[in-house]
């Protein structure tokens, strides 16, 4: 079965190279369909899209296949320990091996990316997209390099796949994104680069003092073998490296600016499996291999990540863009799960891999649903939005409030344990900690939660309650009627500025601008009409979302289907008895 | 007391000097070539197979001294008159051989890149293949040599024939300006390092590198002599503070000798370095590795400070190719901590380094050649959309020499019809980094190519070549202690990521995409006039834009008078040519002879048709298949395909490397 894990990164990377050579059926040959006339070409662009992200649906649905083949042969017996391993040398002359295995920590991430990889594909199989066949190639890249990281047990080799999806994320950005796409991709990879690179120089030092860039083996030496001193750099270096990607306050910076930019897709997948690797590489190496450095600098990691939440929280009561404010919560979400891994207790770091799983699945749910509101409204401004979303776009509405409940942690469903064990595992963290300062990141997180369900509640209140008028409370002599091209985003009127700009862009489809000149004409409200403008939950999305909507409640009625696999591998991270 | 010479430790070198004969003799005796009737194989192409022949039996030589295993010497001092193991002057080891095959490798790119370049007939063919021959024969020989007479010969045989290389472009005053400032710097140089090898010599009596052992407690002057040494090596590889020349010279150098600079020429300096350093001076480690690590910080950082605000494609590669000088000496600069394990990691670097960039300039090269077409593909004005590209270029044209219009109209292969000048001059400036826009879609081929390299010298996957001399450069460090200069040079790692991600991402972007409502117009309605001035537009370089912190070098290039950004257009450039040409850019004169079929046999699509596709579809794809068949694209498939063997299986050049240390 070792041919599993291999077959997990090959499948994507053939399909990419396939695509490569691949010819649409409809025998149009050249990339820009600009010569022919414009409604056959609008035509062959649909078909094209279609086809391309069905290819693309394929092979990540084999990719999936594969994730849960793993998973329904793993042996949860021995989850502690690595399996499906491989462990040939690839490059001698680098200490390189091409080492990958699969334990308790990883599975439900290898999982979560193909799920979500697929998913997002099922999602552009019905929504279409420009530039089908790069999009689709760059996507099957980055979902090498998500596998790879999750399944890499050599230091460099992690460091490799880790490296693989800052290429094809810029392209999704710079390409696929939004107005001020190009800032937002160069930000991102700047960013991600800066930390990759001190990454680099922690993984090289851990190799220059042990010698060896085996994973299992680092991690069970415990720290063996190198002094305090380098212990606590190591994970200095580490840490920052990680930290940036996952992202923890104050390096969070790219984060809102990338997820806000990207299309629907990138955002799902950086929130959903990026991060991920960031808070991965804390569990599978800065923790197990350098305990010592971990047991020094784990106040600080706990500081900026309670930081991470307060200020997570009060950056979404501020923000007005749906996506931007999903985007700043998962700061916030992020610092629970840094906060889980700062106890340095098994209880705590269940949190956190229980937490990573939960926010993946429920922010990937929530951008798919802002990428829906987006679609239909033509902005994600939330008082252009309006409100009575629940009257006009009813399914639409549950889902957001479902996904919005969730994330905000609910008992029952899957955001809510996450936040609890992180905080309880503040509550007792690991002898050596100071306990009372863990009290205080206790209680300032639990300050956290309330404010996370502040700014969810707001933002429901805002946008899925009230009367369904697509303007709002604006005043009928409200800019946008009278000029419905773009205006200049500093208007000082409170409710109107911005929010027709997305129309120059994105071309919306044309039932946003109509149901404004129905709701200008009807003021009174007519709900009736305006309902029937805005189409609800359509099949496809449908069909990408259940799934999530169906784990988060899994997990949340049932949490101890996640634990119980990463329960036991996290006991062996930890050197715990 | 005669020396005894082996032949087969100097083949590659004798090789590469017969061949260089046999060309300057061969170009002597072949008839000129008729105006007007170009036979298939003409002088110059023949001359250019020879010295590939040449090239490719030294490189044969070399693989078979490699394959022969053991260590060749010669020119040794006679058994008697030394004492012990007699000393040689030229020792043929695996430290040699790798950096001779390297430069070999290189010059086989060099030579097909020189083939493209000179095959518009303007630059004597001749004497081009005669001076590169020369160089490689003392940049085969410097890796061998072992002593420091043989060192500053060998050094100064690689310079001199490059500042005729730089000049041979005589049509062109930017070239002759580089040229002189090349000469300058390198003389400079050589009398600051020859000042240095005689105090070294002075204080030790013995030219041998293996017997130059200085000790400890030498007398101040012996760090004199060694600080400057090392400052004449810096001149070589442009490393701070002798950097500056650096953006001139490879801009106003053919692209050819640019990559030479940038690689073969940069290769044999880094090759003395570590002789010097680590064979003759590592007793003196503790005093040149500081020096070396502050030299090593300083070059990568101005290196990418530099390219950060380069808008010409070779003038950002010659920055960058600083910058990457900046990371070959990084782990010199711990060699007193590592040892001479450090020049492994700097000859491995400098492997993965000559692969990718020598990509680079072979696609520019390419692009430089095919530039881009007028028109917009999916612009129906396409003809008003071409003019307000030309913000770059219209300065540029504004502040030529009156002289080089004049030679530009009197060089050969000008004569050429309206149609034909006005779709070249609508043409952006190929060497600017906006003529790179949408070139994924119009020769998607050459734009991966491209990406592929840039993404390599940045260093991320999937270059993963340049990820992986990165890692080896940045594990040296680490090992030998170096924690601030892994720092600066992880710094600089992402400022390299900018500029290099930046250009990628142009080729990947629709080109021209802002400016076409802003100008279009008024630029259209003045460009009939000033057709004339734009003809030369395609063939002299335009001065270098956006270029603040240039040395002060501009002086024949004219004034450069608004250097703003490309977005900037201003209504009165309207050099950019009349309206007609929407269609094929036109084959630059030089495709005719050396590659009749690719783009020569393509005629430009009827002026004025607006509609007219760059490529038709159909024909797109045999073009490219012939574009392929070129000498330049045979030298991109070449080094383009090394990067990504390297890519692959970086083994092999970790297995190439010398174990350890030369000697």
């Amino acid at each position: 079965m070792t041919w599993v894990p291999i077959a997990l990164l090959a499948v994507p990377l053939a399909g990419a190279l396939i695509l490569l050579g691949l010819r649409p059926p409809a025998g149009k040959a050249t990339p820009e369909g600009v010569r022919t006339a414009e409604g056959e070409a609008a035509a062959m662009e649909g078909v094209r899209a279609r086809f391309m992200a069905r290819y693309g649906m394929a092979v990540s649905g084999l990719t999936l296949a594969l994730a849960l083949l793993l998973a329904a042969t793993f042996d949860y017996g021995a989850a502690a320990r690595p399996q499906f391993v491989i462990d040939v040398p690839w490059i001698p002359g680098l200490g390189l091996r091409f080492h990958l295995g699969i334990d308790g920590v990883s599975l439900p991430l290898v999982v979560l990316t193909a799920l979500l990889t697929f998913l997002c594909f099922v999602y552009l199989a019905g929504h279409g997209t420009e530039r089908p066949r790069e999009l689709v190639f760059t996507l099957l890249v980055l979902t090498v390099g998500m596998i790879g990281t999750f399944l890499a047990l050599d230091l460099l080799l992690f460091f490799l796949f880790f490296e693989i999806v800052l290429i094809p994320m810029y392209f999704v950005i710079a390409i696929w994104g939004g107005r001020a796409r190009r800032a937002a991709a160069v930000k991102f990879i700047l960013y991600t680069l800066l930390g990759s690179v001190v990454l680099l120089l922690g993984l090289l030092l851990i190799w220059a003092q042990t010698g060896t860039l085996d994973i299992p083996r680092l991690a069970a030496a415990h720290g063996a073998g190198m002094p305090r001193g380098v212990q606590i750099l190591a994970f200095a270096a580490i840490g920052i490296g990680l930290a940036v990607k996952a992202p923890m306050w104050p390096l969070h910076t790219w984060l809102p600016d990338a997820h806000t930019e990207a299309p629907t897709v990138g955002s799902v997948l950086l929130a959903g499996v990026l991060l991920k690797m960031g808070t991965y590489g804390f569990a599978r190496i800065a923790i197990p291999i350098l305990p010592e450095g971990a047991a020094a600098l784990a106040p600080w990691l706990g500081a900026f990540a309670v930081v991470g939440i307060v200020y997570g929280a009060l950056a979404c009561l501020a923000q007005r863009d749906l996506k931007r404010m999903i985007a700043y919560s998962s700061v916030g979400h992020m610092g629970f799960v840094l906060l889980g891994f700062a106890t340095l207790t098994p209880v705590g770091v269940n949190a956190a891999l229980f937490g990573n799983i939960a926010h993946g699945l429920i922010t990937g749910l929530l951008f798919f649903l802002a990428g829906a509101v987006k679609d239909r409204y033509g902005t994600a401004d939330m008082p252009a939005l309006g409100g009575g979303m629940l009257a006009r776009v009813p399914r639409l509405g549950s889902l957001l409030t479902f996904a919005c409940v969730a994330s905000l942690g609910l008992p029952g469903l899957a955001g809510f344990w996450g936040e609890m064990l992180a905080l309880l595992g503040a509550f007792a963290p690991a002898p050596g900690l100071s306990r009372p300062l863990f009290l205080v990141f206790m209680a300032v997180g639990g300050v956290g939660t309330v404010l996370t369900a502040a700014y969810f509640l707001t933002m429901l209140s805002r946008v899925t309650h009230g009367r369904p008028h697509p303007l709002g409370q604006t005043p009928p002599t409200d800019t946008r009627h009278e000029t419905p091209e773009p205006h200049a985003p500093g208007t000082p009127e409170p409710h109107a500025p911005g929010t027709a700009e997305p129309h120059a862009r994105q071309a919306p489809e044309p039932h946003t601008r109509e149901a404004a000149e129905d709701a200008h004409g009807h003021r009174a409200g007519a709900p009736q009409r305006t309902l029937a403008l805005l189409p609800d939950v359509r099949g496809y999305e449908l069909a990408a979302w259940v799934p999530l909507v169906g784990l988060i409640l899994l997990f949340g009625l049932w949490p101890k289907a996640l634990l119980l696999v990463t329960t036991p591998a996290v006991l062996a991270l930890l050197g715990a008895p | 007391m005669i020396q005894t010479i082996d032949y087969a430790a100097i083949a590659p070198a004798l090789i590469l000097a017969v061949t260089a004969a046999a060309v300057l003799l061969l170009d002597a005796f072949l008839p000129a070539p008729t105006p007007g009737r170009e036979t298939r194989l003409s002088g110059r192409t023949l001359l250019g197979l020879v010295t590939l022949a040449g090239v490719l039996a030294a490189l044969a030589a070399v693989a078979a001294q490699a394959l022969t295993g053991g260590v060749r010497r010669t020119f040794c001092v006679p058994p008697g008159l030394a004492s012990g193991e007699p000393p040689c002057s030229y020792v043929v080891d695996s430290f040699a051989l790798v950096l001779a095959g390297l430069v070999l490798a290189a010059a086989v790119v060099v030579v097909l890149l020189s083939m493209g370049e000179l095959a518009d007939g303007r630059i004597p063919a001749g004497e081009w293949y005669f001076l590169t021959l020369c160089t490689l024969v003392g940049a085969v020989a410097l890796p061998a040599a072992r002593d420091l007479v043989m060192l500053v010969v060998a050094l100064e045989l690689v310079s001199l024939p490059v500042f005729a290389l730089t000049a041979l472009k005589r049509y062109d005053g930017r070239s002759s300006e580089a040229a002189v400032k090349l000469f300058l710097v390198s003389v400079v140089s050589t009398a600051v390092m020859l000042f240095g090898v005689s105090l070294l010599y002075g204080l030790t009596g013995t030219v041998y590198l293996d017997r130059l052992a200085i000790p400890a407690d030498a007398p101040p002057v012996a760090t004199v002599g060694v600080v400057l040494v090392l400052a004449g090596f810096a001149f070589k590889v442009a490393a701070v503070p002798f950097h500056a020349w650096a953006g001139d010279v490879y801009q106003g150098a053919p692209i050819p000798v640019a990559a030479l600079l940038s690689v073969i020429s940069k290769a044999v300096g880094f090759a003395g370095l570590i002789l010097l350093l680590a064979l003759a001076l590592s007793e003196q480690a503790h005093v040149w590795a500081p020096l070396v690590a502050a030299i090593s910080a300083l070059t990568m950082t101005a290196g990418n400070l530099l390219a950060l605000r380069q808008r010409h494609a070779v003038r950002l590669l010659a920055w960058s190719s600083v910058a990457q000088s900046g990371y070959i000496l990084a782990p010199l600069g711990v060699a007193a901590a590592t040892g001479p394990a450090a020049t492994g990691a700097s000859v491995a670097y400098l492997v993965f380094y000559a692969a990718m960039n020598l990509g680079a300039f072979a696609v520019v090269m390419h692009v430089t050649r095919h530039p881009a077409p007028t028109a917009l593909p999916a612009e129906p004005a396409g003809a008003l959309a071409q003019d307000s590209r030309p913000s770059t270029q219209g300065p540029g044209a504004l502040g030529q020499e009156p002289g080089v219009l004049a030679q530009a109209s009197s060089a050969p292969g000008q004569a050429r019809g309206p149609s034909q000048s006005g779709a070249e001059a609508g043409a952006q400036e190929p060497g600017d980094l906006d003529a790179y826009r949408g070139l994924a879609r119009r020769n998607p081929a050459a734009a991966l190519a491209l990406a592929f390299c840039l993404i390599c010298l940045a260093g991320l996957p999937p270059g993963l070549a340049g990820l992986f001399a990165k890692i080896v450069v940045f594990r040296e460090i680490v090992d030998g202690g170096g924690v601030v200069l892994a720092i600066v040079m992880a710094v600089n790692t992402v400022i390299g990521l900018y500029y290099y991600v930046a250009w990628t991402a142009r080729l990947f972007t629709p080109p021209a995409p802002a400016a076409i409502p802003t100008a279009s117009t008024p630029a259209a309605l003045r460009a009939q006039p000033v057709v004339p001035a734009a003809v030369p537009m395609s063939i002299a370089p335009v001065p270098s834009t956006g270029d603040a912190v240039q040395v002060p070098s501009t002086g024949d290039a004219g004034p450069t008078p608004g250097t703003g950004n490309a977005a900037q257009v201003r209504p009165g450039s309207g050099d950019a040519g009349p309206v007609s040409g929407t269609g094929n850019a036109g084959p630059v004169p030089g495709t005719r002879d050396i590659a009749p079929a690719p783009l020569a046999t393509e005629a430009p699509p009827a002026p004025g048709a607006p509609e007219a596709a760059p490529v038709p579809a159909a024909t797109g794809a045999t073009t490219a298949a012939r574009e392929w068949a070129t000498p330049v694209g045979v030298a991109i498939v070449i080094a383009v395909g090394v990067a990504i063997a390297f890519s692959l299986a970086p083994q092999a050049v970790f297995d190439l490397l010398p174990p350890a240390f030369p000697g």
